[in-house]
C-alpha cells in the first residue's frame, strides 16, 4: 500500500475510533447554530433579510471544517513529540509524503465533521434548496479543509511548545471565522470591514458554500473556487516546506 | 569483525555551546553497547546525529559503512528506533501500529505478515494484538514499539532510555527481551540508560560521557577495574563526579509535563 494511503488510512480510523471526539467536536457548532440561529433569527427577518437559519448554516458547516482543520495541523506540535509523527520522520520516506498523507487525511476529517454538521442543521431547520448543489458543496468543503489543516500545519512547524496556541486562536482563527461573512450577509458592509473581508481566504469558502446548497452566493463561484486553490496552493506548499524543515 | 557504527572525531556546536565535543567510537557487529551519561551530557544530541535527525558540526560518523547525511534514507533502513517518548498511534491497534511501520519501510505485504506475527510472538504481545495501543500498560508499549523496530530487519536497534518510568520486574523482562532479539536477530543495539545495574547486566561494551566528551570506555569490567569501584555506579559517579545537573527546562520538558498530567496511565 501506498504510504500517503496509510497516513490517510490512519487518520479516518482515528476518526472512526474515537465517538467522543466526534460529539464532543458537534457542541460548538450547535451552540452557534441553536443561540445565534434562533436568537438573531426574528431580527434578521424584519430586516427583510429572509431566514436566518438558512442563512447561517453554511456558516457553521464551514466553521466547523476550518476548526476541525486548523487543530488537526496543530496537532503536530504534540504529535511529533510524543505520537506516532515521531515514528514517521525517521522513516526512509519523505517530509512531503509524510506531509501529504497527513494534510489529506485531516482534511477528510474536516469535511466528514462538516457534513455531520449539515445533518445535525436539518434538525434545526436548515433545508439544501437544490441538491444538485451538493458535489458543488463538497468541494468548497475539501478546499476549506486543505487549505486550513495546510495552514495549521505551516504554524505548527514553527512551534516547539503550545505556548503560542491561544495566541493562534484569538489572533488568527476566530477573526478568519468572525470576519469571514459566515454571521452576517457581505452586502452594505462598512468599507473598513469589506475590505477585511475580501482578504480572508474563508469568505470565499462560506460564500462558495452558502451559494450551493441555498442558492445564494455574493460573489460569482468562479472567483471562489480560483480564490480558494490559489491560496490553498500556497499554504500547501509553505506548509510542505516548514514541515520538511522540523527539528526533532 | 567490522565496525557497525563508527564515529571519528564528531563535533555538534549550537552557537557557541559545543554539545558533543570531538567524540570517537565504534561499535561491532552483534553487540550491545551502552552509551551512558547525566542528564545534558550530548548523549541525545549523539543519537539524533547517528540517526539521520540532526547534522554534525564537523567529524565522520558511519552506520555500516554509509554516511547518515549523504546515504540519509539508506541509513534509516538500517536501523529501528525506539525513542524515550511514547510514538505509538494509541487509536490503533498493536496489529496495525506494525502493519502501518511496514508500509512505512516498503516491507513487502507477505514477508510483512509472517514478521509481524514473529515479532509480537517473540515480545508475547501476539494474543494482543488486536486491542488498541491505549490499552496497554508502560512495558507492553515498550515491548510493541521494540517490535515494531525490527519489523524491517534492521542492523542495529537504537533504544534512547527504554526503562525511563518502568517498575523494576518491568525492567527485568525488557532486558531479557533484548537480550533474546539481540542474539535470535543478529541485531546491534545501541542504548542508553540511566539505571547503571542495567547497563552492567545488559551491555557487552560501553562509553560514558560527559560534558559533551567521551571520558572512559571498555567492558563493565575494564571500567570497574580503571576506577577501582565495585560496582558500575561507583564508577560511573568517579568519572563524571556527583554534582547534580541542573537543566533550564526546555520546550520539549514543559510539554513532558504536560503528557505526564494528561496521561491517564
Amino acid at each position: 500500500m501506498n504510504v500517503i494511503a496509510a497516513l490517510w488510512l490512519r487518520q479516518l480510523k482515528r476518526y472512526a475510533r474515537s465517538k467522543a471526539r466526534v460529539i464532543g467536536a458537534l457542541g460548538q457548532p450547535l451552540l452557534f447554530l441553536l443561540g445565534l440561529g434562533f436568537g438573531l433569527g426574528p431580527i434578521f427577518q424584519k430586516a427583510g433579510q429572509g431566514n436566518y437559519i438558512q442563512f447561517l448554516a453554511p456558516g457553521i458547516v464551514a466553521m466547523t471544517v476550518l476548526f476541525t482543520s486548523v487543530f488537526s495541523g496543530i496537532e503536530l506540535i504534540w504529535d511529533r513529540q510524543f505520537g506516532f509523527l515521531k515514528e514517521t520522520l525517521v522513516a526512509p520516506v519523505s517530509r512531503l509524503t509524510i506531509m501529504l498523507g497527513r494534510v489529506l487525511g485531516g482534511a477528510t476529517v474536516a469535511v466528514l465533521q462538516g457534513l455531520v454538521v449539515i445533518v445535525v442543521s436539518y434538525a434545526a431547520g436548515f433545508r439544501i434548496v437544490d441538491w444538485t448543489g451538493v458535489p458543488l458543496a463538497l468541494l468548497f468543503m475539501a478546499l476549506m479543509a486543505i487549505l486550513f489543516t495546510s495552514m495549521g500545519t505551516a504554524i505548527a512547524s514553527m512551534l516547539t511548545d503550545f505556548q503560542g496556541f491561544q495566541l493562534i486562536m484569538n489572533f488568527l482563527v476566530m477573526p478568519l471565522f468572525f470576519l469571514s461573512g459566515a454571521l452576517f450577509p457581505l452586502r452594505d458592509l462598512p468599507p473598513a470591514l469589506n475590505v477585511v473581508v475580501r482578504f480572508n481566504p474563508l469568505s470565499y469558502g462560506v460564500d462558495g458554500l452558502r451559494g450551493a446548497l441555498t442558492g445564494v452566493a455574493f460573489f460569482n463561484p468562479a472567483l471562489d473556487i480560483t480564490v480558494l486553490i490559489a491560496v490553498a496552493a500556497l499554504l500547501l506548499f509553505l506548509g510542505g516546506y516548514l514541515f520538511s524543515r522540523i527539528q526533532l | 569483525m567490522p565496525s557497525m557504527i563508527q564515529v571519528e572525531h564528531l563535533v555538534k556546536n549550537y552557537g557557541t555551546f559545543t554539545a558533543v565535543d570531538d567524540i570517537s567510537f565504534d561499535v561491532e557487529a552483534g553487540e550491545i553497547f551502552a552509551f551512558l551519561g547525566p542528564n545534558g551530557a550530548g548523549k541525545t544530541t549523539t543519537i539524533k546525529i547517528l540517526t539521520t535527525l540532526l547534522k554534525a558540526t564537523s567529524g565522520t560518523v558511519a552506520i555500516d559503512g554509509l554516511d547518515p547525511t549523504t546515504n540519509q534514507n539508506e541509513v534509516r533502513k538500517r536501523f529501528g528506533i525506539v525513542f524515550q517518548d511514547p510514538s505509538l498511534d494509541d487509536e490503533l491497534t498493536a496489529y496495525e501500529n506494525m502493519d502501518i511501520h511496514g508500509v512505512l519501510y516498503k516491507v513487502p505485504r507477505r514477508v510483512r505478515s509472517e514478521r509481524i506475527e514473529g515479532l509480537l510472538k517473540l515480545v508475547e504481545l501476539w494474543d494482543r494484538r488486536n486491542d488498541r495501543a491505549k490499552t496497554f500498560s508502560g512495558g507492553m508499549r515498550r515491548r510493541l514499539e521494540i517490535a515494531r523496530g525490527l519489523l524491517h530487519t534492521p542492523k542495529i536497534l537504537f533504544l534512547d532510555e527504554p526503562t525511563l518510568g518502568l517498575d523494576p520486574q518491568t525492567r527485568n523482562h525488557l532486558w531479557t527481551h533484548v537480550r533474546k532479539l539481540n542474539e535470535e536477530e543478529h541485531v546491534t543495539v545501541f542504548l542508553t540508560t540511566h539505571y547503571m545495574e542495567e547497563a552492567d547486566r545488559v551491555a557487552d561494551r560501553m562509553a560514558i560521557i560527559d560534558h559533551g566528551r567521551i571520558v572512559a570506555q571498555g567492558s563493565p569490567a575494564e571500567l570497574k577495574t580503571q576506577t577501582g569501584s565495585e560496582t558500575l555506579e561507583q564508577a560511573f559517579l568517579t568519572l563524571t563526579g556527583s554534582s547534580i545537573r541542573d537543566e533550564e527546562a526546555s520546550p520539549l520538558d514543559r510539554m513532558r509535563n504536560m503528557s505526564r498530567l494528561w496521561r491517564r496511565r
